[in-house]
């Protein structure tokens, strides 16, 4: 049994088949990237498996459990966070009330505790805290933390919603496009840190790219899709070489 | 200027972040407890006001302030907490009992309008309070068993603990303000612990509070409820204070003047919630002085400016009839939210901050500190 399946994944618009019957598995551990082409369902299929749209049809299993109708914001509460294409980022609050946020699938205080702010509430934001120090560390946040999102780069943006997805400590993260709008350095530190998190974190991770260069740097397997469907599925250069993924991106 | 070294994660925790908040705000303790003794009554029962407006303030706060959900619904659920309380006493309930009651009950009906306004946002969900409001004002002007209907419920004095608490008396006063302080300090609690990081998650975007593992819909509703619940505390009190409510007090004017009490204040703090309750109770006594006040200065100046004692009468009399028109107040609330919002968008609190900047940074502050620049990293919202 695999770490994470899609089952004969399916999104249809009316008529349109943004995702039509895609399977794969991740395995645990692994780095696995989906690569296509504008418009191929890329990040429809991170949007279905974090319950943004339900699927048309197909399954999703995650540690042979079925996920597929789970709500929402239980997908994190199972221990997979995403980032997002174009940066959701709590705008008009500090960078460590974000990473805060990511740690809310741990908290377990009660409305009345905290309206005291009772010894246990004072003891579970500091315990929140010091996981939020470790992950500011991790990925070289100190200088931004008391900074308002809404006044910095989106470089860093970009990175600090990678950090709020650490934050809730995944199994399984999803990135969508972690090095667009980034330039070369940070697409660097980027690659580093998504290997980081593999090898130290413990983490799997499957993400979308565009930047080849990146994905193969840190991928273990590649998916590349088109119109919906999968084209080819196997190492980094298999699946460049593969002749329908050389037709979809050139043209035959 | 000061620099906080900090050396604790407790340093980001303790509500007062340096010994200056303490001293400061032990001083405006002070000076609100010694006040009954030294301020005019008048100026005391407008004081009283003033914790009152605060306090639904604070509860508005919660919800439009700091998760993103537009209430102009507030009147009713005031109206509710003040109905209880009159309700409840006509059985010689003891006071404590039918505050608690008050609020609670308040909270439920907050929760219940929460239901249905999951799916609203913006201007529908405004539309959907408004409507709330509508049918509260109505049940109580036709639920006459229970309401008395448009006669309205005589508000009888507080009984505490065996001892007679009028509403003019210093006890009322302290009674307001506890309640304001026990809020606000909640309140704060609230906002450094998980369910307040989740309100502001979801108001700035609720796609990513969503995958973060908030659920959406739970904590609006409890944010409806804290918010309607903290409201209904206050219509106990707004309800000894008048001694009489009836049904023509919690109009939709009285949620636009909550709505105006934290615009004016400043909608991302809860001090905001107290500058704009001081500002909307003493700018009645103002719009008085106008009423009565202008039609006359008006005229003078006329006369002395070489009008003949006629015209300048005429002039009186146009003036009075402007001032005493129906709706002015609300057409003047209505230019304060306009200039609020066009030139002073952070409230009475955010010109505050930047007074104090300019002191703290002087003689270095530039103007172009708080210039509001585009930004234009604007995200895709999946909503």
């Amino acid at each position: 049994m695999s770490y994470f399946r899609a089952e004969n994944l399916s999104l249809h618009f009316g008529g349109l088949k943004a995702v039509d019957a895609v399977s794969f598995a991740v395995e645990k551990g692994e780095i696995l990237s989906i690569i296509g082409p504008n418009g191929a369902g890329k990040s429809s299929i991170f949007n279905l498996i974090s319950r943004i749209y339900p699927p048309t049809s197909g399954k999703i299993f995650f540690e042979d459990q079925d996920i597929t109708q789970q709500p929402a914001y239980d997908i994190a509460r199972l221990g997979i966070a995403r980032t997002f294409q174009n940066i959701e980022l709590f705008e008009n609050a500090t960078v460590l009330s974000n990473l805060l946020v990511g740690r809310h699938r741990h908290s377990n205080t009660q409305l009345w505790q905290e309206l005291l702010f009772l010894p246990s509430v004072r003891a579970g934001e500091k315990a929140h805290r010091r996981r939020v120090e470790q992950v500011i560390e991790f990925l070289d946040l100190e200088p931004y933390r008391d900074k308002l999102i809404s006044g910095l780069p989106y470089g860093v943006r970009k990175v600090i919603e990678l950090a709020r997805a650490l934050c809730s400590e995944p199994k399984l993260i999803l990135l969508d496009e972690p090095s667009s709008g980034l330039n070369v350095e940070e697409t660097d530190d980027m690659s580093f840190w998504i290997r980081d998190m593999k090898s130290e974190l413990g983490i799997t991770v499957l993400m979308v790219e565009h930047d080849m260069t990146l994905v193969n740097r840190v991928s273990d397997r590649v998916i590349a899709l088109n119109y919906g469907r999968v084209l080819a599925m196997g190492s980094p250069s298999e699946v460049q070489h593969h002749p329908d993924v050389v037709a979809a991106y050139l043209g035959a | 200027m000061r620099f906080l070294f900090k050396t604790d994660y407790e340093d980001d925790i303790r509500l007062f972040p340096h010994s200056g908040y303490v001293y400061s705000y032990g001083l405006l303790l002070a000076v609100l407890l010694i006040a009954p003794y030294v301020l005019s009554s008048y100026l005391m029962s407008q004081l009283v006001f003033v914790c009152i407006y605060a306090t639904v303030g604070v509860g508005l706060l919660i919800l439009t302030g700091f998760t993103g959900q537009a209430s102009l619904g507030h009147a009713a659920f005031l109206a509710i907490g003040a109905y209880t309380a009159a309700y409840l006493q006509q059985f010689n309930v003891p006071f404590p009992v039918y505050f608690l009651a008050a609020g609670l009950l308040t909270g439920l009906v907050g929760a219940l309008v929460g239901f249905p306004a999951l799916r609203l946002q913006g201007i529908y969900l405004v539309i959907a309070t408004i409507s709330f409001a509508f049918i509260v004002e109505e049940i109580m002007a036709r639920w006459e068993s229970v309401t008395h209907g448009n006669e309205g419920m005589r508000v009888k004095t507080m009984q505490l603990f065996g001892t007679t608490v009028s509403r003019d008396g210093p006890t009322f006063y302290y009674l307001c303000l506890a309640v304001l302080v026990l809020t606000i300090v909640g309140t704060l609690n609230l906002l450094r612990s998980p369910t307040g990081r989740a309100f502001v998650a979801i108001r700035d975007s609720e796609t990513a509070a969503r995958s973060m593992g908030i659920n959406v819909a739970l904590y609006k509703v409890k944010s409806f409820a804290i918010s309607a619940g903290i409201t209904g505390f206050a219509g106990v009190l707004f309800a000894h204070k008048l001694s009489f409510i009836s049904p023509e007090m919690f109009t939709l004017q009285l949620s636009i003047e909550f709505i105006i009490v934290i615009l004016i204040g400043g909608t991302f703090s809860l001090h905001g919630a107290v500058l704009g309750a001081i500002f909307l109770v003493m700018i009645d006594p103002f719009l008085t002085y106008l009423k009565d006040d202008m039609p006359g200065v008006i005229a003078g100046v006329a006369a002395t400016l070489g009008a003949g004692t006629e015209r300048a009468g005429h002039i009186q009399d146009a003036v009075a009839a402007f001032a005493s028109a129906n709706g002015l107040k609300g057409a003047i609330y209505g230019v304060i939210i306009v200039v609020f919002v066009l030139f002073e968008p952070l409230g009475l609190y955010g010109r505050w901050l930047k007074i104090k900047l300019f002191f703290q940074l002087f003689p270095l502050y530039k103007r172009a500190t708080f210039k509001r620049q585009k930004i234009y990293v604007k995200s895709e919202r999946n909503r």
